[in-house]
C-alpha cells in the first residue's frame, strides 16, 4: 500500500516535470541543433539563447515591464482588500452578502468579455501602454480573490482578541495595524502570493493593454514566436527565465500554501 | 453557551448572529467597490451598448435592438463553440478532480517530503499561461518534442497539428498537467485538517481503507472539493491563452473555445455588435453557474 502510494506521487511529479525539463533542454541547444531532429539532452550546449535576452533590451525590458505592473498590482490588491476582507468577517451591513458574490463574480468573468472595452476604458484615462493600467486592469480578477482569501484567514481569528483591544483603548486604524495584522502575516502572505501568481500568469489583458513602451514578456514571446519564424531555442529561453520568478514566491509561501489554495477556508 | 439554552439555534446560526451589525463597514469595504466598479461596470455598460447597436463609421451608431443577439443564438458558429466549450470543460473536470484527490491521498501527511512535493507540484500554476502553451508546443511537436516523438516512436500516427482528435488530446493533457496540482493542494489541505484520533479511531474499529475514505476523508474534503470545482469550472470555462497559443483553435476550428472565438470576432474581424453580444450571453452563463455553485458553498459553510 505504501509504495503504491509513492509510486502514485513519483509518477505525477515525473509527469509535471518532463515538459518543464523539455523546454530547459531546448534553451541550451543550437537553433541548428533543434532543427536537426529528436536528442534527449544538448549535444553542443550553449548559452546563447540566454546571452541574447540578457543583452538585448526588447527582451529584457519585457521582464522588467512583467515584474513591475505585477509588483503594482499585489500592492494595490492587498491594502485595498485588507479593510475590506475585515468588514465582511467582523460586520453585518445593508447588502453585504449581495456585495460579495458580485466581487467573486468578477473573478469568475471571462477576461475576453473585456478587451476591447478595458482598451477604451484605459486609453481614455491616458493610461494605455503603462504599466500602472494593466496592475490596474488585473485588480478585476485579484481584489475580488484577496478579498475572499484574506476573508477566509480573519474569520479564523477569534472576535474577543478585537474586543480585549478597543476595551484596552485601541483606535480601529492602531489595532489593526499593531494587533491584528501580525495575526494573520501569514495570510497576508498567501494574499500576496496568489496575487503575484494571477497577474504574472494572465496575458490577453497584459499583451492588449500595451503596445511598445510597457510590453510584457508574455506579448514579447508571442511576438517572436510569430514573426522571427522558428526560433524556438529563443522561445525556451525566454519561458525558463519565466519560471523563476514563480520559483521565488513559492518557495516563501510553502508552509502555507495548501492552506492558502483551499482560500483559508479549512 | 447561547446554543446551550436555545436548543434550536445551530452552531450556523451562532456564528452568523455574533456578527454586529454595523453600516459603517461600507466605509472598509468602499475602495474596493470603486477600483472593481471602474474595472467591471463601465466595461460592461460599454460592451451592453455594442450589444445594441450597429456602426458604418466611427462615432456613428445605430441602435439594433436584439438583432446580434438573434444573430448570435441562431448562428452555427456559435453553437459549434459553445459545444467544444462545455465538451472540454466537461472532460477536464472528469480527469482533473478525481486524479487530484487520488494523489491527495497518495501523498505523505507528515515529514520534510510534504514540502518538496508541495512546491514541484505547485510549479506548473506559477509558469505564464503562454509560456504552457508555448512548452506544449516544443513538448508535443511531432519531430523534436518528446510527447510527439515518443508517441510515433511507439508507432501511434501523432501530429496535433494535422490532427482534431490529436489536437483534443494534446489540450486536454496540457490542461490536466497545469491545473491538476490546484485540486491536489486543495484536496491536500482538506486532508491535512483531519486529526490523527480519526485515523486512530477507525483502526481501532478495524474499518476497511474505502470505508475511512468514504466516511472520514470524504466528508472532510467536501468543502475544499467544491471550492476546486468552482475554480475549476470558471477557469476552464473561460480558458484562452494555453490552446490559442498551441493550436491556433485548429487545426481548422476543432479547438475553437468561447474565449478564441471571441477575441477572433472582437479583434480579429473586428465585428463589434456580434462581439458584444457574444461576450453578454457568455457572462451571462458563466454567471448563472457561479451562482448555483456559490449557493451551494456558502450552504455548506453555514451548516
Amino acid at each position: 500500500m505504501r509504495g503504491v502510494k509513492i509510486a502514485v506521487v513519483f509518477v505525477y511529479i515525473l509527469f509535471l516535470m518532463l515538459p518543464i525539463y523539455w523546454l530547459l533542454n531546448m534553451s541550451f541547444k543550437t537553433t541548428n541543433e533543434i532543427l536537426g531532429g529528436f536528442s534527449w539532452y544538448p549535444q553542443e550546449f550553449t548559452l546563447e539563447s540566454y546571452k541574447t535576452i540578457f543583452t538585448d533590451p526588447s527582451w529584457y525590458n519585457g521582464y522588467l515591464n512583467s515584474i513591475s505592473y505585477v509588483l503594482m498590482n499585489t500592492v494595490i490588491s492587498v491594502s485595498l482588500a485588507l479593510p475590506a476582507a475585515y468588514a465582511f468577517s467582523r460586520y453585518r451591513f445593508l447588502g453585504d452578502k449581495h456585495l460579495f458574490f458580485w466581487l467573486l463574480s468578477n473573478r469568475m468573468a471571462p477576461p475576453a468579455v473585456f478587451v476591447l472595452p478595458f482598451v477604451e476604458l484605459y486609453s481614455a484615462l491616458n493610461l494605455f501602454d503603462t504599466p500602472l493600467a494593466v496592475a490596474l486592469a488585473h485588480c478585476l480578477f485579484n481584489v475580488p480573490l484577496a478579498v475572499w482569501i484574506l476573508e477566509g484567514f480573519m474569520s479564523g481569528v477569534p472576535r474577543e482578541v478585537d474586543e480585549t483591544a478597543y476595551i484596552d483603548g485601541y483606535s480601529f486604524p492602531h489595532f489593526f495595524i499593531k494587533i491584528f495584522m501580525p495575526l494573520i502575516a501569514a495570510g497576508i502572505g498567501v494574499t500576496a502570493f496568489f496575487c503575484f501568481m494571477f497577474s504574472w500568469v494572465e496575458m490577453l489583458l497584459a499583451k492588449n493593454l500595451t503596445s511598445v513602451a510597457a510590453k510584457p514578456i508574455v506579448a514579447v514571446m508571442t511576438r517572436t514566436a510569430s514573426t522571427a519564424g522558428y526560433e524556438l531555442g529563443l522561445l525556451a529561453a525566454a519561458g525558463a527565465l519565466t519560471l523563476i520568478p514563480g520559483v521565488i514566491v513559492i518557495w516563501f509561501v510553502r508552509k502555507h500554501i495548501a492552506k492558502g489554495f483551499a482560500l483559508g477556508r479549512v | 453557551m447561547i446554543a446551550g439554552w436555545m436548543p434550536h439555534l445551530q452552531a450556523g446560526d451562532f456564528a452568523l448572529t455574533t456578527k454586529t451589525v454595523n453600516q459603517k463597514a461600507w466605509f472598509l469595504v468602499l475602495p474596493v467597490l470603486l477600483i472593481v466598479a471602474l474595472n467591471a461596470i463601465i466595461p460592461l455598460m460599454t460592451v451592453v451598448n455594442y450589444s445594441v447597436q450597429d456602426t458604418f463609421s466611427p462615432g456613428v451608431f445605430f441602435f439594433e435592438g436584439t438583432k446580434w443577439y438573434r444573430d448570435v443564438l441562431s448562428s452555427p458558429r456559435f453553437h459549434g463553440a459553445l459545444g467544444r466549450q462545455f465538451l472540454y470543460t466537461a472532460i477536464i473536470l472528469a480527469i482533473e478532480i478525481p486524479l487530484g484527490v487520488l494523489v491527495a491521498l497518495a501523498m505523505p501527511r507528515k515529514g520534510p517530503w510534504v514540502s518538496v512535493c508541495l512546491v514541484l507540484m505547485a510549479l506548473p500554476l506559477l509558469i505564464p499561461w503562454n509560456v504552457v502553451g508555448a512548452m506544449w508546443n516544443i513538448f508535443a511537436l511531432p519531430d523534436i518534442g518528446l510527447l510527439g516523438y515518443g508517441l510515433n516512436w511507439l508507432g501511434f500516427d501523432y501530429n496535433y497539428t494535422q490532427q482534431p482528435v490529436a489536437a483534443w488530446m494534446t489540450v486536454v493533457l496540457m490542461d490536466v498537467w497545469h491545473w491538476t496540482s490546484l485540486v491536489v493542494l486543495l484536496a491536500f489541505a482538506g486532508l491535512s485538517s483531519i486529526p490523527d484520533a480519526y485515523y486512530q479511531a477507525a483502526k481501532i474499529d478495524g474499518a476497511s481503507a474505502f470505508a475511512v475514505f468514504r466516511y472520514i476523508q470524504l466528508p472532510k474534503m467536501k468543502r475544499v472539493l467544491i471550492i476546486a470545482l468552482l475554480l475549476r469550472f470558471m477557469d476552464s470555462f473561460m480558458v484562452y491563452t494555453e490552446p490559442f497559443v498551441l493550436t491556433g483553435g485548429g487545426p481548422g476550428n476543432s479547438t475553437t473555445f468561447l474565449s478564441i472565438d471571441l477575441v477572433k470576432a472582437a479583434i480579429g474581424e473586428f465585428n463589434l455588435g456580434i462581439a458584444a453580444a457574444m461576450s453578454i450571453l457568455y457572462f451571462l452563463m458563466t454567471l448563472l453557474v457561479c451562482w448555483v455553485f456559490y449557493t451551494a458553498m456558502m450552504r455548506g459553510e453555514e451548516s
